[in-house]
């Protein structure tokens, strides 16, 4: 399955889940959030959500800016 | 010197300092969290970034901001559609679990001046989703009271450009949106050094959102100090009411009862 992570493409396990992914990425899920198809995950569905083919994924942190 | 009984009310927050200080282009994190303390401010600023997948493990700003301390506001600096900064807000709301939105559409990455009418598209869709909206706005009275009109918790007029450091370019346009509003204005953008941050606050401004000024400064934490009390010392000027300016002299002194020699 193909699914494209912050605008990367990437072959990815069918039915991974996003708690999945982000373990799989190394993420602690505290410091990250995460959208699939332009609507935000929230982290208790991390383990329900799955990522299907030709999604579009965003994972996102705190960065310094004004 | 606190600001006791003068606090900043934005939406159902209440902060100490009427000072927001923001988390970019410090030397160093060591630097950066020793300005934020030397500032006095309570609420600090973010932005939203996707991680880097070749380092997904990496520390976040998070990890340098005490939130006993601090609110976050984090922003949706980097947009330049309502829909990429409704998605941003979001996602920062999810991250950091707060409904405070520094909401900033950008229309030209030259000026970095605001794109007035995805900002209210993306303000009316925010504030409707329940968020405590702050937009970045030009120094216009109008779209002032539009965000206003929208529900937005606070407007942001620009004093100058985004990190140019001009100080307040116009302050009459800031005067004006300051008489006209009934939430707070906070100046973002565009002070270089404390007399900017004093004028800002001497016109009547509830508060102001700064990086630049402070973190390219020679010495950050000393800059922060400053201003601290540049901020701490337009608000009392503004509280006091100035006096009324005059074209000659009005001598300080007893102008009778003076002493007489002789001439020659």
């Amino acid at each position: 399955m193909k699914a494209t992570i912050n605008g990367e493409t990437r072959e990815l396990p069918d039915g991974l889940t996003v708690g999945t992914l982000l373990a799989e990425l190394g993420t602690a899920p505290t410091g990250v959030a995460v959208a699939r198809n332009d609507c935000v995950v929230r982290r208790s569905e991390y383990d329900s959500v799955r990522i299907g083919e030709g999604d579009r994924v965003e994972i996102i942190k705190a960065v310094a800016g004004g | 010197m606190a600001n006791a009984g003068d606090a900043l009310h934005i939406g159902r927050y209440a902060l100490s300092s009427r000072l927001i200080v923001g988390t970019g282009k410090y030397p160093s994190m060591e630097t950066m969290t020793a300005a934020h303390a030397a500032s006095g401010a309570r609420m600090v600023t973010v932005a939203i970034r996707r991680i880097n997948l070749d380092d997904p493990t990496g520390k976040t700003m998070l990890d340098y901001i005490d939130r006993e301390r601090f609110l976050i506001l984090p922003n949706t600096a980097g947009c330049y559609t309502a829909k990429d900064a409704v998605l941003t807000a979001r996602l920062a709301r999810e991250l950091l679990e707060t409904d405070l939105i520094k909401l900033e559409v950008i229309g030209d990455a030259q000026t970095l001046h605001p794109d007035a009418r995805e900002t209210l598209a993306a303000a009316e869709e925010l504030v409707a989703d329940g968020f405590t909206v702050l937009p970045y706005v030009g120094d216009d009275p109008v779209a002032c009271k539009q965000l206003e009109e929208l529900g937005c918790a606070a407007v942001m007029p620009l004093a100058a450009p985004i990190g140019s450091g001009l100080g307040i370019c116009n302050p009459y346009s800031i005067a004006v949106i300051k008489e006209r509003a009934t939430v707070p204005v906070i100046v973002d953008a565009g002070v270089g050094t404390a007399s900017d941050a004093a004028i800002a606050m001497e016109l009547g401004v509830d508060g102001l959102l700064m990086n630049t000024g402070i973190a390219a400064a020679r010495d950050p934490v000393l800059m922060a100090e400053a201003m601290k009390y540049a901020v701490l010392a337009g608000r009392r000027a503004y509280l006091a009411g100035r006096m009324k300016k005059r074209l000659y002299a009005n001598a300080s002194s007893p102008v009778d009862d003076l002493i007489e020699s002789r001439h020659a």
